[in-house]
């Protein structure tokens, strides 16, 4: 594996450090004009999503993780793993749930995700920012009802829960900003 | 391509409207404005600054240096003609490129013979106040600010005692270093960011172990190297010394540089003896600053990178 020194930190490289995986966000020069240069770089756990900022002397080096970032298709799940494939070779990884986390509650079949793949084995689940999932219960709609500005909770089909606007009825399919859990809009029915 | 500048216009403007600002500042004052070789023959020892090197030329005998900065020809004419003297130059840094450094930059230096280290950040607070507007001078022994913002004193604090504060404010993972080593992690991480926020902070009086080419005088209990630097904005724009004279000092420093460099696997650099010689024959009493102009035009114009400032930096040149 290769090995970036402190000047070649790019913001997106993936890096050993403490025997993890992490990548790198931000990377700072610090240097006072008399004395020694350090990075302080900002890292991402990418086993446990730790965020954090780590000082380094210039010109120390970190060796390069075995980290790859896939599009892929979710297929199924057992309960115990998830199954993605890799749309050009059929090729299918199982995740865990560490690596699956909150994702799962916005994976939907046949549906492209980002998995990030460590060593071979899928170590994150990113799904895409938007999603269309069908509400399989909800309170019943109020006709008409578009100016109170009212929500309820509507339990979709993956099994997450989000808010909707009091209209929304149970079967209805509806567009969800996966980032923040967030209903978006009606979406025509599939 | 990018072939176009990394500046805007309006602050390609407001460099050159700074530099004749600076330059009407020192000729009225009587302060001379100098030119002297960016190529030099010898390097610098300092074990974190390294020169660019222009290994061979037709008129080139030996490899010559890209200056870091123009102090030791400033200071040959300093030992010349005794005269106020000041400089606008390019100076060369290799490694040292980010948001605030790009590996050529611009340097305001000028010398007072006659004027302490303290006259001296008077005359800059002049000249910044003439650049930023009116803002309040604050300044801080370096012992001061240690003791004030860290409940530790920097010149007797055990090296484990100081690392143990920046562990608990910094990740430096496995880290090793001296004591100089963590009081400038101190220094450029927990310090610098909060210094002069809208005023001028001044820290004077350095460990010894830090005076550079300051003079180093013993002040109680300790030694001090006459050294200040500058922070406007948690930004470090000026460092200065009430200059070392004293060529047999300033010789056995260049050769614990040297020896420094060498334990860490470092090039030795040749010494500079046209400056040893120069102060053999006798530099006058002076004190002498060095100003990063791209930083101040940042602040002026409230740019967050150098390469705002630069009409094509580092990646464009």
């Amino acid at each position: 594996m290769a090995n970036y020194s402190t000047s070649e930190f790019r913001s997106g490289m993936k890096v050993m450090l403490d025997g993890d995986p992490c990548s790198i966000l931000e990377n700072e020069f610090v240097k006072p004009g008399k004395g020694q240069a350090f990075n302080r770089v900002k890292l991402r756990n990418l086993k446990t999503g730790r965020q954090w900022e780590r000082t380094f002397k210039s010109g120390e080096t970190l060796e390069s993780a075995d980290v790859m970032d896939r599009v892929m298709e979710y297929l199924y799940t057992d309960s115990e793993f998830w199954y993605f494939m890799e749309p050009d070779t059929y090729e299918q990884y199982q995740a865990d749930a560490a690596a699956v986390g909150d994702a799962h509650l916005w994976l939907k079949e046949n549906e492209r995700c980002d998995v990030t793949l460590y060593n071979d084995t899928p170590l994150s689940v990113a799904p895409p920012n938007f999603v269309e999932l069908e509400i399989v219960e909800t309170d019943p709609g109020l006709k008409g009802d578009t100016a109170t500005g009212g929500t309820k909770p509507a339990k979709l089909v993956t099994g997450a829960v989000v808010k909707v606007p009091l209209f929304i009825s149970t079967g209805e399919v509806i567009r969800v900003d996966t980032r923040t859990g967030e209903y978006q809009n009606r979406a025509s029915k599939s | 391509m990018h072939w176009q500048p990394a500046a805007s216009l309006a602050i390609i403007r407001q460099r050159a409207e700074l530099l004749s600002r600076l330059r009407r500042f020192f000729s009225d004052r009587g302060v001379l404005e100098v030119e002297t070789p960016l190529l030099c023959s010898n390097g610098i020892t300092d074990p974190s600054i390294e020169p660019f090197t222009v290994p061979c030329g037709e008129a080139l005998t030996q490899p010559r240096f890209l200056q870091t900065s123009p102090e030791y020809a400033m200071k040959r004419l300093l030992a010349a003609h005794g005269e106020p003297i000041f400089q606008i130059a390019r100076a060369f840094r290799d490694g040292e490129a980010g948001s605030r450094h790009n590996p050529e930059f611009s340097l305001l230096e000028w010398y007072r013979p006659g004027f302490d280290h303290h006259q001296l950040m008077d005359e800059v607070g002049q000249l910044l106040n003439d650049c930023l507007g009116a803002r309040a001078v604050e300044t801080f022994s370096y012992r001061q600010l240690f003791l004030q913002r860290l409940q530790v004193d920097p010149f007797t604090a055990s090296s484990a005692e100081l690392e143990r504060i920046a562990r608990r404010h910094i990740d430096p993972g496995s880290m090793v270093g001296d004591r100089d080593m963590w009081l400038e992690l101190l220094m450029s991480h927990l310090l610098e960011p909060q210094l002069g926020d809208g005023t001028l902070s001044f820290v004077y009086d350095y460990p010894a172990s830090q005076a550079a080419l300051a003079r180093v005088v013993s002040a109680g209990d300790v030694s001090v190297g006459q050294r200040f630097e500058l922070y406007v904005d948690g930004v470090e724009l000026a460092n200065g010394y009430c200059e070392l004279t004293d060529a047999t000092q300033q010789r056995q420093r260049f050769e614990r540089d040297n020896a420094v460099r060498c334990e860490r696997g470092q090039l030795e650099r040749p010494i500079d003896g046209y400056l040893l010689a120069a102060m053999d024959h006798g530099l006058p009493s002076c004190s002498g600053v060095a100003l990063g102009i791209d930083r101040l035009l940042m602040l002026m114009t409230g740019a967050p990178c150098i390469q705002d400032v630069l009409a094509f930096d580092w990646q464009r040149s």
